[in-house]
């Protein structure tokens, strides 16, 4: 099931995402930002990291957190296929990311998102689920 | 843009009334045809949103190529009381002195319409380009924060350049005030990687034919002819500048409450100038726009040695001569006359150029007579503009001008409009030649998803902030 859908920017791309629970929110919108970097049918969950993900409200976790997964990306050529919080407090997640080492010969790279911005960010409860709206600068 | 009213001021300019908490009003830099395209996008709001930024100056700015961006609208200009206002990252950009750079040479046409596409080809090799290229530089970190410290001189005394390339970069290609201490490891790490490299979505390499010229004393001085071959260079700081960018944002998120400064955008994210916060990001943007002048300085000397190779000439008889580099994304600490007095303000530029007139100190001696030169490309059909800066761009626009074409569609609404189109045969019957690393990224940029650059610039003509001097044309482009 599609978990999120491109919105239309001027210069930048963003994304409207949803999630049954505020969890799943936060693991399919890394998701959906690598889903927007490369072409993840080529990518295997070979290895992987746990991280901690700290923000002063949910916005802000949710920006530090993709800026996380997006930083181990653009830093440590690392892709994230699968995300998955296991634990989500007051202004604190814990999140394993599955994934493996970006390779030229191998893995077909779409977009360069150079960063998570603030502009335009939401998070809402609805009746189903969550949404959020986050705007990358490519 | 709908709860926001603009009053037109004249043919070029509409005003945007200072209401609510706004700290002085707004203007925009547009036509009528400019004007209509505005009402599609969030822009307007966000001129709105810079002008309640503590210690703004006269007006929140927006140039002609004015778009939606985040936090600041591509295209804004606002400057700074360096006591009562505010640095932002955000205002900044993420690519910390994104920019471009004109090479004049010897060339005319004829001598090599038979050969653009075997030079094309060897630019398209040997220059690094698209998603996460990394370059052909290997770097130490000594040698890295040297690149920091000191841009393009490093690159010129690393064997990568001319003197004279230096006299004809902005602030000599090295800014002052860079503190390599105030970078992150995850921002040396990132910049390690990548000096030398082109990068991907609106960045390229062009070869251009000059196509027209309107002001022959100023082509003279910047040594334009009609029939000439150029190259135009638009590039960033890569990784290293976006990484910057990101970490002086979040620690100015983390501390926002404490200056008690209220924002309309989190994006817009500051501190006061006169914080040591402040300063290390300052010292840290330096960093970042002296990174990208020693990779548009390494990027200008391969594209010389790829000419030479390909053409088997010698660099003289090239001729490839640096005409100008400008910086679209920086804040700058400028003079400025405000209410009669002379003094010193913090300018933001994102997504403008700086367009300092003729006599001003900054300019080089060989262009102090007719201003500084400022460099507008266009779509990859159109190619480019070649201006110079006027006294009026001091007295209204901060000495600023616009820095590009604008988009006018976002990249989805350009990757579906050209659905079962070819775009790079599309620009081939226009006369150009292009080599891209990636087929979405020419969908996203082709040229219909740009106002018509030839718009944009006649408003800056027309309200006198920058005068025409020629126009070039794309022959070939190679995107990344």
């Amino acid at each position: 099931m599609k978990t999120y859908k491109v919105l239309d920017h001027t210069a930048d791309i963003g994304i409207e995402v949803w999630g049954r629970t505020k969890k799943e929110l936060f693991g399919n919108a890394a998701e959906a930002m690598f889903d927007l970097i490369v072409d993840l049918t080529g990518i295997n969950n070979v290895n992987e990291k746990v991280v901690t993900i700290r923000g002063s409200d949910a916005e802000d976790l949710l920006v530090n957190f993709l800026r996380e997964a997006l930083y181990l990306f653009n830093g440590k050529k690392w892709i994230i296929k699968q995300c998955k919080c296991s634990e989500m407090k007051s202004g604190q997640i814990v999140a394993q990311l599955q994934g493996e080492s970006y390779n030229a010969q191998k893995h077909q790279l779409k977009t360069e998102i150079k960063a998570v911005t603030y502009h335009g960010l939401s998070i809402e409860k609805k009746a189903q689920g969550w949404k959020a709206k986050v705007i990358f600068d490519v | 843009m709908s709860e926001i009213k603009l009053e037109r001021i004249d043919d070029n300019r509409w005003l945007l009334p200072q209401t609510g908490k706004m700290k002085v009003p707004g203007i925009i830099y547009a036509n009528e045809k400019i004007y209509q395209l505005l009402k599609g996008d969030e822009s307007a709001k966000q001129v709105a949103n810079v002008a309640h930024l503590p210690g703004i100056v006269n007006y929140s700015l927006a140039m002609p190529d004015v778009h939606w961006g985040y936090g600041f609208p591509i295209g804004g200009v606002a400057a700074f009381d360096l006591e009562s206002g505010i640095v932002s990252p955000g205002g900044v950009g993420y690519d910390i002195n994104c920019g471009c750079r004109l090479i004049a040479t010897n060339l005319s046409f004829a001598d090599v319409k038979d050969r653009i596409s075997d030079l094309t080809t060897a630019l398209y090799q040997h220059i690094p380009s698209g998603v996460g290229s990394t370059g052909s530089v290997k770097l130490s970190g000594k040698d890295e924060k040297k690149v920091l410290e000191e841009g393009a001189k490093w690159a010129v005394k690393a064997g990568f350049g001319l003197q004279e390339d230096l006299e004809a970069t902005e602030d000599g290609g090295a800014m002052t005030g860079a503190d390599p201490e105030q970078v992150s490891a995850r921002a040396l790490e990132r910049g390690k990687q990548q000096l030398g490299t082109l990068g991907s979505g609106n960045h390229f390499l062009e070869i251009e034919v000059v196509q027209e010229i309107f002001d022959q004393t100023a082509a003279q001085a910047f040594g334009l002819r009609k029939g000439q071959i150029a190259v135009m260079i638009h590039s960033g700081s890569r990784g290293l500048g976006y990484q910057i960018c990101d970490d002086y944002l979040a620690l100015m998120v983390k501390h926002i409450q404490e200056t008690k400064i209220e924002l309309p955008d989190r994006q817009l994210a500051c501190t006061y100038l006169n914080t040591t916060r402040a300063q290390n990001y300052l010292a840290a943007m330096a960093c970042g726009a002296n990174y990208a002048w020693a990779n548009r300085q390494l990027l200008m000397h391969r594209t010389r040695k790829i000419f030479e190779k390909t053409l088997r000439m010698a660099p003289r008889e090239l001729g490839m001569r640096l005409v100008y580099d400008v910086c679209h994304n920086i804040a700058k600490i400028e003079n400025f006359k405000i209410e009669g007095k002379m003094k010193k303000l913090c300018v933001h530029r994102k997504g403008a150029t700086r367009a300092f007139p003729a006599g001003h100190e900054a300019l080089p001696a060989r262009y102090k007579s007719v201003g500084q030169p400022v460099l507008i490309p266009g779509d990859m059909g159109s190619g480019s503009y070649v201006l110079v800066g006027q006294e009026k761009a001091m007295e209204e626009t901060f000495g600023s001008a616009c820095h590009g074409a604008g988009r006018v569609m976002s990249r989805t609404q350009a990757t579906k409009v050209s659905q079962g189109r070819s775009i790079s045969r599309e620009l081939a019957d226009l006369g150009v030649l292009v080599m891209a690393s990636s087929k979405g990224t020419l969908r996203e940029e082709m040229p219909e998803a740009y106002k018509n650059v030839q718009d944009v610039v006649q408003v800056m003509h027309d309200s006198g902030i920058a005068k025409k001097v020629a126009r070039l044309k794309a022959l070939a482009c190679i995107k990344g």
